[in-house]
């Protein structure tokens, strides 16, 4: 019973946090346009070294 | 990557769209401010289709100077620039002018979205939010849920019950509202939606919980409340995509008539105005290749214009001074002065929409089969609720366990299956349409799809490419051909752009000096002195007596040096590609065509036998074919229109269900229920066939609910409904209807026909092929 006591809250605080997430990423835009997140991952365009 | 390297598509958007994108005013009438002086301004690209693309335009349009940067949404195929400019000084002008050109030399031509512009929906970003939430609540009180079940002792279940009990109540006022709402003001007009058993199901289920939880009672219903409400809100907001997503899909696609015009004041001054400023009697200065915004009469000028939004018909006419010119209309070779007799509100575009509105109220009479369906399902469901709780009234006497059975039945007759059954099929289906480049408006209209059994097309633009192609190459000198096109190459006339076709740059010819008699021809001088003529035969020609061969089918051009004839350059209309195969395909499919076109006799006579098309009718009117349509309607046909002319829209509006090409008038696109982006026709049998597919799923899925509630509701209405089966058969129902409608995401089941039309026919898109790897269900966009 114990273990209740400390398990639930973690178990809500945890969920509710992944529905915090879930709601800031809906509100900052980033479900706007999956289409063209699926492909931007694959462009790694701007990441090479300088050349030297 | 390489699939938009080479342009391999560009080339006939561009060729297809190309010849009027936004003029920089437009595009600054379109802007909106940002603040530090920085603007932004979305365009539609339809060419956009993958990485390379997205990589392409946003490295590329900011090395343009004055803008800032870009950024691509590829779902929607828009593209928002942001952009230094204040307006007034013609900097920012010139910064838009220069990202018009820079787009369409990249090969994206890109227009304006149509209509007011939508920032995100918010009806969809509620039903998102409230189904997250209802995902939040239902996961943890299934959790408690799951270890009452498996043997909690009182003490800690009647913790958990009232922990469940917590978090439910807030998510039932949050994710709830949508159906209470619903529900609400379905009863105070006294009617019954689908929404009040979920309303009457959820807010019971979760009373007569919480009376078992104070009362230490041993079952209660708050995970059923809580994952009602999600699967619920799943299937309403797929329901939601499937409509607004395509609607504005289709909205993306409306080239609109011009945002304004270039205004004439009395003191000589000129200024831009945007559409609804224009008042009738202002003077405005049409240059070649604007489309006319407002009705008009024409002051001074003589062009050749394109009336094909008025007839049909893609040769143009010539005007003179005192012509009437509808709004809609396209100017080409000549700059005109315009007097304005109305305006915008009423239009002759603005009253073809009207008519058109007048013709879609015959429509309106279409039910959804979800609608059907619910009007059927909810009273069934009332009843059946109220007869157990009277029955076990009876029988037992006992209020509680009355209730309690009562709120089981609707809590297992719920339609959460049969909620989604619609939804999900039809987001699917729409998702499979679109990589093969068909948009649909809504789902009703693949359920009307699927019902169709006659095809009546258009012929200019639709089973034709309404351009004209030069006939007679093989019989022309290629020394005249290479000239003429050069010479042609100044003209914006059809026949002209035709034969610039034919253009070799690297062709080293004379440099001559080019003057445009609007609605007669080019002529064209060379140093040594020598006048070419192009155009018409009493412009070309000198004299009587030359005559040129006539031929009735086609229109012809004449070349001439100093008056004497030397060429002559025979046009005709080309079969769109895939129209010959998309017909044999649809008869296999047990669907008959016809054809209603405004043309002459003949060319539609010649063009039926080449498609083997035995019902045609020519010189038909648009009421005509409005009223073709309503006899064909009335002798209980379910009739497809396939057109793509202004003069075609109230027809489209008419038909049962309809289709457009993307090349289509503005309001032949708004009036069709589907719109193919790609040049072939085989989109029609294609579409005919998937609608078809998904009206089976659809029907499939029915089963399966009902079969569900077959089995369950009298487990329910006996009393064995305890929370755990309740919600095993709840949640396996949904899962098993939707498992079933992503069968319509196999390969197989579709894409054979349409891997066969991509080998026959070589303009086909790799688009299509590699869009289905990206496109997924799209489900939570």
């Amino acid at each position: 019973m114990t273990n209740l006591i400390f398990l639930i809250p973690i178990a809500l605080v945890l969920g509710g946090l992944g529905l915090a997430a879930f709601l800031w990423s809906m509100k900052s835009g980033q479900y706007d346009d999956l289409d063209g997140a699926a492909w931007r991952i694959l462009d790694d365009g701007e990441d090479k070294p300088d050349e030297d | 990557m390489s699939c938009c390297a080479a342009g391999t598509e560009s080339a006939a958007d561009l060729d297809r769209l190309g010849s009027d994108g936004p003029s920089a005013e437009e595009m600054w009438v379109s802007s909106r401010p940002l603040g530090n002086g920085l603007r932004q301004v979305d365009l539609i690209v339809p060419g956009v289709h993958c990485g390379a693309c997205i990589a392409l335009i946003e490295r590329e349009l900011p090395k343009t100077p004055g803008i800032d940067h870009a950024r691509v949404n590829l779902s929607t195929r828009r593209v928002s620039v942001v952009f230094t400019g204040q307006g007034g000084d013609g900097q920012a002008e010139e910064v838009l002018g220069s990202l018009g050109e820079r787009l369409q030399s990249l090969g994206y031509p890109a227009h304006l979205p149509g209509g007011a512009d939508e920032t995100g929906d918010p009806a969809f970003r509620e039903l998102l939010k409230a189904l997250a939430v209802a995902g939040f609540a239902s996961m943890n009180v299934m959790l408690l849920s799951v270890s009452v079940w498996s043997g909690a002792e009182a003490a800690t279940r009647d913790l958990f019950h009232w922990i469940s009990a917590l978090i439910a109540a807030p998510a039932l006022a949050y994710s709830g509202r949508i159906f209470f709402r619903s529900a609400w003001g379905a009863l105070k007009h006294g009617r019954a939606n689908m929404d009040v058993p979920i309303t009457l199901g959820v807010l019971l289920a979760y009373a007569i919980s919480l009376h078992e939880t104070i009362t230490h009672g041993e079952h209660a219903y708050f995970d059923a409340s809580v994952t009602l409400l999600f699967f619920l809100l799943a299937g309403r907001t797929l329901d939601h995509m499937m409509r607004e997503r395509a609607r504005s899909a289709v909205r993306n696609l409306v080239r609109l008539s011009p945002r304004g015009a270039m205004v004439i004041r009395e003191d000589g001054s000129r200024d831009y105005l945007s559409l609804d400023e224009i008042e009738p009697g202002m003077r405005l200065a049409i240059a070649p290749g604007d489309r006319i915004p407002v009705d008009g009469r024409v002051v001074s000028g003589r062009s050749d214009m394109d009336f094909a939004v008025v007839n049909g018909e893609s040769a143009p006419q010539r005007v003179e001074p005192g012509a009437l010119a509808p709004a809609g209309t396209l100017n080409l070779t000549g700059a005109l002065v315009l007097e304005a007799t109305r305006n915008a509100k009423t239009s002759f575009l603005a009253e073809m929409v009207s008519m058109m509105e007048a013709a879609e109220s015959g429509r309106a009479g279409y039910r959804r089969l979800a609608d059907r369906a619910s009007s059927i399902y909810a009273p069934v469901v009332h009843l059946l609720a109220l007869g157990t709780f009277i029955g076990w009234m009876v029988v037992s006497g006992d209020w509680r366990m009355a209730m309690m059975t009562a709120v089981a039945v609707l809590i297992i007759t719920c339609p959460c299956a049969l909620g989604l059954a619609v939804p999900v099929v039809q987001v699917v289906a729409a998702g499979r349409l679109f990589e093969h480049g068909i948009m649909v408006k809504d789902g009703s209209a693949m359920e009307r799809l699927a019902e169709t059994d006659r095809v009546v097309f258009d012929k200019t633009g639709t089973l034709t490419r309404g351009k004209p192609q030069l006939v007679n190459s093989a019989a022309i000198d290629p020394e005249h051909l290479a000239l003429a096109a050069r010479i042609a190459s100044s003209s914006r006339h059809p026949l002209s752009k035709a034969l610039a076709a034919h253009d070799r740059p690297e062709r080293d010819l004379a440099e001559f000096a080019t003057t445009e008699t609007p609605g007669e021809g080019v002529v064209a001088t060379t140093p040594r002195g020598d006048v070419y003529r192009l155009g018409r035969a009493n412009f070309a020609l000198d004299g009587p007596g030359q005559e040129s061969r006539a031929d009735d089918a086609s229109s012809q051009v004449i070349l001439s040096r100093n008056g004497r004839f030397v060429e002559v350059f025979l046009f005709s209309d080309q079969l769109r590609s895939g129209a010959a195969a998309a017909i044999a395909r649809l008869s296999s499919l047990g669907i008959g065509s016809e054809i209603l076109s405004g043309d002459r006799e003949a060319p539609v006579h010649a063009l039926a036998d080449d498609l083997g098309v035995k019902d045609f009718t020519a010189g038909v009117r648009p009421r005509g074919k409005v009223d073709r349509l309503r006899a064909l309607a009335s002798d209980g046909g379910k009739p497809l229109m396939v057109g793509d002319g202004l003069n075609d829209a109230p027809a489209l509006s008419a038909a049962h269900v309809s289709m457009a090409p993307a090349s289509a008038a503005d309001v032949g696109r708004t009036a069709a229920d589907f719109v193919f982006l790609h040049d072939s026709l085989e989109a029609v049998p294609l579409a005919v066939e998937v609608s078809r597919k998904a009206g089976k799923l659809i029907r499939q899925n029915f089963g399966l609910a009902i079969l569900y509630n077959v089995i369950a509701v009298p487990v329910a209405v006996l009393g064995y409904a305890t929370p755990l089966i309740a919600a095993l058969a709840m949640s396996s129902s949904s899962v098993i209807v939707v498992l079933n409608s992503l069968r319509l995401r196999r390969k197989a089941e579709v894409e054979a026909f349409a891997q066969a039309r991509a080998g026959q026919d070589e303009n086909a898109e790799p688009a299509a092929a590699q869009l289905t790897g990206s496109a997924g269900m799209q489900a939570s966009s």
